[in-house]
């Protein structure tokens, strides 16, 4: 099994690939060092002149602004053209975009900064050096007709693209003046004033987004439709247990097989076929007889796996993150006590277009066409692979057919893509996954127990809360050194006692919060919203355990504890006045509620459900707050939300078991993926405070399913602790 | 040999009689809107007409299709003006896009059977998974092209809470004092 995308990241610097942290993740943070340097001076062709490394102009005024971070479905390509717009002060009909290239960035020594697009960072990450590139152009471009003009600069003003001298009337466009303002000195980008937000007309705007077009009609070319001259088609199966290895394959049995070219053996645990189309391949592959040698872990299933946690509820390895007071003394004391056991299962990515990559490789030039969400680090795997230096390298990231956190670099199947070219030297070769090899060889979300007990008071005041989460570390799996003196505080994320990004939003006198890790020997990896879906199920369900203990409404249980957490607090109220808290609902219907934190955002959610006798669970209307500080697309920001409850529901509908050390569900007939017919509607509450950039791509997913379940607990009086929701004996309809 | 009519051009095609219908209209015809998501006809990202009636090509072999009428993403209308198309874009429904044609597909299908349908008959026919989890806007799109007359889409309230949260209050002093 490809590891890590630790591995990668020592490639990286090993290749001085990325600069030191200082140099590119602080500088660029500041948007201090990101150089908005002159174009080359014979950019004046179809491109456009190219005025800064952001933002080119073409003779008809239209303005073609570059995209460093990829977009799979997240809107992030035309946030980004918003704020550069904005700075700008183009025309924004006439915005096209235009991706950077992973080796452009390479060769302009990372001059559009990183391109990693995880961690709901697009835009809160760029957004700095973004705006300071577009109104940098400005000047150029003002600057150019005054000197045109020979009249200070200061006397003109811009609007849509269009220069006036307000005291002659005379105007120009940009178009006209791009030239000239190509062969000025950028100036500082520290001396930039940029414009605050409150005077944005197209940022903080629901535009359009700028890549619909080609999605309705069959147009848009994802890295899975590429075809190119001579391509071959390779499918690819592993070792069906983790950590097996391929013992053997007869390929004899399918030569002479219609178009196949043969059988490769990609590394020690996986075998491909290569054809001149997909299905034939595909077709030869199931044909192809193949020994594993299946390894030590044959004989693991979601039993024993769930024994493994269970030690870890009271085991004594756990550290502990927060510990105010003496949480279980105060427990022990107080009037009232409850305790719960809550367990969360491996849950898959599954993005619709199925894992593939296209390499072509020759001695002296390595090609790779892929969805990736970090194009750079998709480059030094296929450097490292291919065995060519990052200068022969070239990488064509298209957008994504859904990402998820699946496609940080996809590293695995680069370098199954490498592998298989290599038989095949100078010939494109396009590698398609099964769906059936997608959901049996993911990096899954993790799966996780808890085990919780609170102390409340003989008033309903909440004394103490102890934590212990077991559960599986992506950092073990994906970046050990991420793992300081043993403790892996990112499986705690959501209930850290850091404020900034992903805090617990509550105050209880003695609190303790703890985590003792247990590994699977399945690959686990970030899943959009990653550890806070988990984390969020825990304590928000529990908090309603703690409610119904203490005799309070779920809501006034909780503001009583979030007095020092504002924000928190301020989405909440907002979300449950939206949501209509308390007021009467339909005969049958309950509500339910849940707040967290998470990519610096703040979130909650109230979901409306009913329960039939026969268990099913009907979700009628859920309302999700977000204080995301400054916004730049509420449209976007509501497709994010909506998207966020149909995906966090994976965990309510399905999940991935484990059988003979292998993935039991192999495709969506057994892995049941939200359809239509399960979402309700979704409102969405953006409570901006203005005054921080938070994410918004995940925040809001891991509220979505403790509000449901809490639904059901007011309606069942029963706690759901066991997900998915079969095993309560509910289903949802 | 199979004879196809796609999107009302003639092919005469060497391939298998087996060869998934998906397969012919991706890798032999060029037609690649047509999407490949799971290849046991569960997630519709493959879906076309096929006489009219909606199917997923993953699960038809080219022969069922031969002689009849096939009709693609590419060739629902010249110029993406297929009312669905149109009410798509107003409500900005992709995200990744990847199942959208399908979508469409089945959309498109339900509308020729049920001109004014309900919510209860998009619930079953719009069965396609959409990873991204644009459903809401899907069933809105529908109903727009539909001219149900229903309302729906994103429904989004901006609420400013600046004047509700004090920055110097968001760090818990515990956490400063323990940090």
């Amino acid at each position: 099994m490809d590891k890590t995308l630790a591995d990668d990241n020592v490639d990286l610097s090993r290749r001085r690939f990325i600069v030191s942290s200082a140099a590119a993740g602080g500088g660029l943070a500041l948007g201090v060092h990101v150089p908005f340097g002159i174009g080359s001076a014979a950019a004046a062709d179809a491109a456009g002149t190219e005025v800064n490394l952001w933002v080119a102009v073409k003779p008809d005024d239209s303005c073609v602004i570059r995209i460093a971070r990829a977009e799979m479905g997240q809107g992030t390509r035309t946030g980004l053209a918003q704020l550069v717009a904005e700075e700008l002060e183009c025309d924004w009909s006439k915005v096209t975009t235009e991706s950077v290239t992973a080796a452009r960035n390479y060769a302009s020594k990372r001059a559009w900064g990183n391109m990693s697009t995880a961690g709901s960072r697009g835009i809160r990450d760029s957004q700095d050096y973004v705006r300071r590139a577009g109104a940098a152009a400005r000047m150029m471009l003002l600057q150019a007709a005054a000197d045109e003009w020979k009249v200070p600069i200061a006397d003109l003003s811009v609007a849509n693209g269009v220069i006036t001298h307000r005291a002659s009337g005379r105007s120009t466009s940009y178009g006209k003046v791009a030239a000239a303002a190509a062969k000025l000195t950028a100036p500082d980008p520290k001396s930039i004033t940029l414009k605050s937000p409150k005077e944005w007309k197209v940022a903080g705007k629901p535009v359009k987004r700028l890549d619909t077009a080609d999605k309705l009609n069959g147009k848009k070319v994802y890295a899975i439709d590429l075809q190119l001259p001579g391509m071959l088609h390779a499918a690819i199966k592993a070792c069906p247990v983790f950590g097996g290895k391929l013992a053997s394959f007869d390929e004899s049995k399918i030569k002479g097989r219609r178009g196949v070219r043969g059988a490769v053996r990609v590394n020690d645990s996986t075998v491909a076929v290569v054809a001149d189309t997909w299905w034939r391949a595909k077709s030869a592959l199931d044909a192809l007889p193949i020994v594993w040698d299946e390894g030590a872990d044959a004989n693991v299933s979601s039993a024993s796996i769930a024994a493994h946690l269970k030690s870890g509820l009271t085991s004594d390895d756990a550290f502990a993150d927060s510990d105010y007071g003496d949480a279980l003394k105060a427990i022990a004391g107080a009037a009232k006590k409850t305790e719960a056991v809550y367990s969360v299962p491996f849950v898959s990515h599954s993005t619709m277009e199925p894992m593939n990559c296209t390499v072509r490789l020759s001695t002296d030039k390595a090609e790779l066409w892929l969805p990736t969400q970090n194009a750079e680090a998709s480059m030094a795997a296929l450097s490292s692979s291919s065995g060519l230096p990052l200068e022969q390298c070239e990488v064509h990231h298209l957008d994504l057919g859904g990402g998820f956190g699946r496609r940080i670099g996809n590293l695995d199947v680069v370098r199954q893509g490498v592998a298989v070219a290599k038989q095949f030297p100078g010939v494109p070769v396009k590698l398609v996954w099964s769906r059936e090899e997608d959901l049996t060889h993911d990096f899954y979300r993790p799966i996780a127990q808890c085990r919780m007990q609170a102390g409340v008071d003989d008033r309903g005041n909440l004394l103490g809360l102890f934590l212990r989460v077991s559960g599986q570390s992506i950092n073990a799996f994906a970046n050990p050194a991420a793992i300081k003196d043993g403790k892996d505080v990112r499986q705690l994320q959501g209930l850290w006692k850091q404020p900034g990004d992903a805090q617990i939003g509550y105050t209880v006198p003695n609190m303790r919060i703890e985590y003792a890790m247990r590994n699977t020997h399945l690959p686990v990896g970030p899943w959009r919203g990653v550890n806070t879906n988990q984390n969020a199920i825990f304590l928000e369900c529990f908090m309603d355990e703690a409610a119904k203990l203490a005799g309070k409404d779920p809501l006034e249980f909780r503001r009583a504890l979030m007095g020092k957490h504002p924000k928190h607090l301020g989405v909440l109220n907002a979300t449950a006045e939206r949501a209509g808290w308390g007021k009467p609902l339909p005969r049958g219907v309950y509500r339910g509620i849940a707040q967290f934190m998470g990519y610096a955002s703040y979130t909650a959610a109230v979901a409306e459900v009913s329960v039939s006798s026969k268990g099913e669970v009907k979700v009628h209307r859920m309302v999700l707050g977000t204080d995301c500080g400054h916004f730049v697309n509420p449209a976007t920001i509501a497709a994010q939300v909506e998207g966020s409850v149909a995906y966090g529901f994976d965990s309510l509908l399905t999940e991935i078991s484990v059988q003979k050390g292998r993935v039991v569900e192999q495709n969506f007939d057994t892995y049941h993926i939200a359809r239509l017919k399960h979402l309700p509607k979704v409102e969405t509450v953006i409570a901006p405070t203005h005054d921080f950039w938070g994410g918004v791509g995940e925040p809001t997913i891991c509220v979505a399913v403790p509000a449901v379940l809490n639904a059901i607990f007011a309606a069942t009086g029963k706690p759901v602790r066991t997900l998915p929701l079969k095993h309560s004996g509910l289903t949802l309809i | 040999m199979v004879e196809l009519n796609v999107n009302g051009k003639a092919h005469r095609l060497d391939v298998e009689a087996e060869m998934p219908l998906l397969w012919v209209l991706r890798e032999i015809v060029g037609l690649t809107g047509t999407k490949y998501g799971c290849g046991v006809a569960q997630c519709g990202a493959c879906s076309v007409h096929i006489d009219g009636e909606v199917m997923r090509s993953c699960s038809i072999p080219a022969s069922f299709a031969a002689g009849k009428r096939v009709v693609t993403i590419e060739g629902l209308s010249p110029d993406g003006s297929h009312p669905l198309q149109i009410a798509w874009a107003h409500y900005d429904v992709p995200q990744c896009g990847y199942c959208q044609s399908g979508q469409i597909m089945a959309a498109a299908a339900l509308l020729r059977k049920k001109p004014k349908p309900t919510d209860a008959d998009i619930d079953e026919a719009m069965t396609n998974i959409c990873r991204c989890g644009t459903y809401q806007r899907i069933r809105a799109a529908i109903h727009t092209a539909a001219g149900t007359g229903k309302a729906g889409g994103s429904v989004i309230h901006i609420v400013d809470a600046s004047a509700a949260s004090t920055p110097a209050a968001v760090a818990d002093e515990r956490s400063n004092a323990s940090a």
